[in-house]
């Protein structure tokens, strides 16, 4: 089995080391800071970290007014919270406004596992998705994760990052590079295109694996900024491959899904299959078992690009 | 500081002016919020043409002081006072929610000169200008930061969550503003969702309180003066005011919140404000 890192962990410590670097970089949490890891930011830099205390709708305004400062405000708390407890904070006081200010998210899916649906965000993507000005994006492991942290800080303009909650698979190394708007091409394949987000990049790779012992040669796309969606690669996927599979932690709607299944439909039509929660909450259980139950695992994956594969004309 | 008579003078004058404006704005636009714009003119014009420290050449200037519209609806005010003081032409006044005016229904950061907050959601502007008040401490900048709040905004419970912030992070750069003209859209706020009391709500939330009447610019320039004094906590200005104040037909009257006038309600308004005959 792979090693397995929590993304909050690297982020954490890539946070700390980029406070001498940016000394604009400032930090506000809402009673998470164990949890988001931006507890050490904060010891090392004590001036630029604010905890705001259960009030998220006022963490993002605080973080709005930061940012019109000159300061670079990352906003730390739930997914669930982020997106939705405070979505017209958002919106209106950071999209809107085009504000250089970054959005950090924990328990970002049904990965979360345990605390069930109120702490379980499945539409966080899709709702920062739909905001003008927004970017989106959604690590696959704590090495991505750690080059993530600079490029959405040097990017300007508003930036939702989502994170997990339990260790992630290792995918990559120190050696991986991070562009925004840029999927990572992780296996090559002429029959199928698995193009996935966060955890479920290492699903797709297994599925890939599953998919080869039957002379089925999967692509693999690691797409980690949903927003901008690297077009380019969903085209040349469709082009190349023929068919696609999406596979995403969060609703099929809106997110990963949606965003390939418009671009599809607007420039290239080809068979889609969505892997993903389906119209439905999660519920409390470990996330294994989650997985299983809601068609997420790579088995599905795999299911799912052999009935995309048989749609071909 | 003794306050001299010729200051008050002036800024009554200013004050009158943007009264002017307002209700000019608002009958060339077809719509807009006269009834809060006029009740807050008296505040307004104290801090742009006294206590702000502006560049009207460098909009942008990063150790301006700031002012926060958080009653969005009332930037018809706002936008007259930034026009008056010089960041952009007057004529540009009648092109209010007009398409592409930069003067846009409520106010956008990014289309009007001198503007430092989007905002006309309510009850969102004290957060937002506790986090400025924070960006002014981290570099050991002076600026200070000012919210004008609307009385029926102060049922947004982020309102609170604000207060609780600014009082914890002793921000004593940020000033509050509560144009209490104790009406909102559906009538009375003590019908709709009662207030008070409102003084010991905010002193309870760790905030040294003023209490004056809005629309007395003596009060006005010493309330906001004793503000930049207090150290070690925000103070918020109750202050007092009658909605549509200088409209003889638009004061108390809660169907003015968000109406504009007609031609001749016009004439009448000018008269009520001494501007004879005064179109644009």
């Amino acid at each position: 089995m792979a090693d397995r890192i929590t993304l909050q962990s690297a982020y954490g410590e890539a946070l700390k080391d980029l406070g001498s670097k940016y000394t604009n970089l400032v930090v506000l949490d809402a009673d998470l800071s164990k949890i988001t890891q931006t507890v050490h930011f904060g010891k090392a830099f004590p001036d630029r970290f604010f905890n705001v205390g259960i009030a998220e709708q006022d963490l993002m305004g605080i973080t709005a007014g930061l940012a019109t400062t000159g300061m670079i405000p990352v906003a730390h708390t739930y997914a669930c919270f982020a997106t939705m407890r405070a979505c017209e904070q958002v919106r209106t006081f950071i999209a809107y406004p085009h504000l250089n200010a970054k959005i950090v998210a924990m328990s970002a899916g049904i990965e979360e596992g345990w605390s069930g649906v109120t702490h379980q965000a499945i539409e966080d993507m899709a709702i920062m998705r739909t905001l003008p000005n927004m970017t989106v994006v959604a690590p696959s492991d704590a090495f991505l994760t750690k080059k993530a942290t600079e490029a959405i800080i040097r990017h300007q303009g508003p930036v939702y990052m989502r994170l997990g909650r339990n260790a992630f698979p290792v995918i990559y190394d120190e050696k991986v590079s991070f562009t925004l708007g840029k999927a990572i091409p992780l296996k090559e394949g002429k029959d199928v295109t698995l193009i996935a987000c966060g955890i479920m990049v290492e699903k797709a790779l297994r599925a890939a694996e599953i998919l080869e012992k039957e002379k089925i040669a999967a692509r693999v796309l690691d797409m980690h900024t949903i927003k901008p969606l690297d077009g380019g690669a969903v085209l040349d996927a469709a082009k190349e491959t023929g068919a696609l599979v999406t596979a995403e932690d969060h609703l099929v709607a809106s997110g990963l899904g949606g965003a390939v299944a418009e671009f599809l439909a607007a420039h290239w039509p080809a068979p889609l299959e969505r892997i993903g929660l389906q119209d439905t909450f999660g519920e409390t259980g470990a996330p294994d078992q989650l997985f299983e139950k809601y068609g997420m695992t790579e088995k599905h994956i795999a299911e799912a690009a052999r009935r995309a594969i048989g749609r071909k004309k | 500081m003794p306050v001299s008579k010729e200051l008050i003078q002036g800024l009554e004058r200013r004050a009158n002016g943007l009264r002017c404006d307002v209700v000019k704005m608002c009958h060339y636009a077809g719509s807009g919020h006269p009834g809060g714009s006029l009740s807050a003119a008296d505040m307004v014009a104290a801090l742009y043409f006294h206590f702000m420290r502006l560049d009207t050449k460098n909009p942008k200037w990063e150790d301006r002081d700031r002012f926060i519209m958080s009653k969005g609806h009332a930037c018809p005010v706002q936008y007259a006072a930034l026009s008056r003081r010089g960041f952009f032409p007057e004529e540009v006044l009648w092109t209010l929610r007009k398409l592409e005016s930069p003067l846009q229904g409520h106010p956008d950061m990014k289309s009007t000169p001198g503007l430092d907050m989007t905002s006309g959601s309510l009850g969102n502007g004290l957060s937002i200008g506790a986090g400025m008040a924070l960006g002014a401490r981290i570099p050991k900048k002076g600026f200070r930061v000012y919210v004008m709040l609307g009385d029926g905004e102060l049922q947004e419970g982020l309102v609170w969550e604000g207060a609780m912030a600014a009082s914890h992070f002793k921000l004593d750069n940020l000033t509050a503003l509560v144009d209490y003209n104790k009406l909102q859209i559906d009538g009375e706020n003590k019908d709709v969702m009662g207030l008070e009391p409102l003084v010991g709500k905010w002193q309870q939330f760790g905030w040294h309180t003023v209490e004056i009447d809005g629309n007395n610019m003596t009060q006005v320039v010493a309330a906001i003066e004793e503000a930049q004094a207090t150290k070690g906590k925000p103070t918020c200005i109750i202050a007092h005011t009658v909605k549509g104040k200088g409209v003889s037909y638009m004061e108390c009257a809660a169907e003015w919140h968000g109406r504009a006038p007609t031609g001749e309600e016009l004439e009448r308004a000018l008269c009520d404000l001494g501007e004879k005959g005064g179109k644009a």
